[in-house]
């Protein structure tokens, strides 16, 4: 199980997501930058996060238009598993890999703390092995989720909400929806369920020290795909 | 070489926090008559010659997000 970590200028959580996989899950991990045309060899993807291109125009915008997309696009289509985290879930809904977009903050603050999330599905690789509230670490200024109206009710009825911010006891709160995302959507799934894109950060979550494990629950997935 | 703008800007329906932010402050500077603050984005493509349609191309391919953005070609400005 070989998992393509993609590069983009301005990735900053390439080396977090590098390590979380090698180190603490054991498997093979390689860089890859986003002018490379190929994933042959690979059988997963992970879209870290950062300010690729420097943010400008949108978040994730130049990104998403890079050659390598083209490629996990591909993936994305054959069912393998792909992840986009932060950044990278910016980068899988500019692509329209994922639907809806991340705007700013509804308070306009770059938000850096743990946060409790609450899988709403669990027919997901991503999402299945998440069987109660989880605690992992978001650090985002534009993780407002948001999406029509239209839209939000379609991804409640093809089952495509991954996850929603939560309190420690698991239940929906204003204060919990820590950026005002809507329907306090802190993650979504593609139809078929093996794209997740989510603000939260699991691979910052996967050993003791960092004060969490829990991203383990979510990048299991890559593991179940190797088994 | 004509200078061909574009404006850009969020759908009416969604928040923009940060135009929020920019009337709060424009209100407590007195301007009591204001109700709202959008901000969008203008961008100005400088191109040998000006074809409508490429510079469309340009906007549903890359300036603006469908989903959150619509926009507007002013057409040339100098």
């Amino acid at each position: 199980m070989k998992i393509a970590v993609l590069k983009f200028p301005g990735s900053n959580c390439d080396q977090d997501a590098f390590h979380c996989l090698r180190d603490d899950l054991g498997l093979q991990a390689e860089y890859v930058w986003q002018d490379e045309t190929s994933l042959a060899g690979f059988d997963g993807v992970f879209l870290p996060g950062g300010f690729s291109y420097g943010d400008y125009l949108r978040c994730g915008a130049m990104a998403s238009r890079s050659p390598i997309m083209d490629e996990v696009r591909r993936f994305a289509n054959e069912g393998r598993p792909v992840i986009g985290a932060c950044n990278g879930f910016q980068v899988l809904c500019e692509a329209q890999i994922l639907p809806g977009a991340l705007l700013r903050n509804v308070d306009e603050k770059f938000i850096c703390q743990d946060v409790y999330l609450r899988a709403e599905t669990h027919r997901s690789p991503w999402t299945e092995g998440v069987t109660s509230t989880i605690r992992i670490p978001i650090a985002h200024g534009e993780g407002r989720y948001v999406a029509s109206e239209d839209l939000v009710k379609q991804l409640e009825d093809k089952d495509q909400i991954a996850f929603r911010y939560v309190n420690a006891v698991g239940e929906r709160s204003e204060h919990a929806n820590v950026n005002g995302s809507v329907g306090a959507i802190a993650g979504v799934i593609n139809e078929r369920g093996n794209v997740l894109g989510l603000m939260p950060h699991p691979e910052r979550a996967t050993r003791a020290r960092l004060g969490s494990v829990d991203g383990r629950t979510i990048l299991r997935a890559f593991q179940l795909v190797a088994a | 070489m004509p200078r061909i703008r574009v404006i850009v800007t969020l759908k009416p329906s969604l928040l923009d926090s940060a135009g929020r932010t920019v009337a709060d402050s424009l209100v407590k500077l007195g301007y009591t008559e204001l109700s709202s603050a959008r901000i969008g984005k203008v961008i100005d493509l400088d191109v040998s010659s000006f074809d409508e349609a490429r510079v469309k191309e340009m906007c549903d391919k890359l300036l603006a997000n469908p989903v959150i953005e619509d926009y507007h070609i002013e057409g040339v400005v100098e």
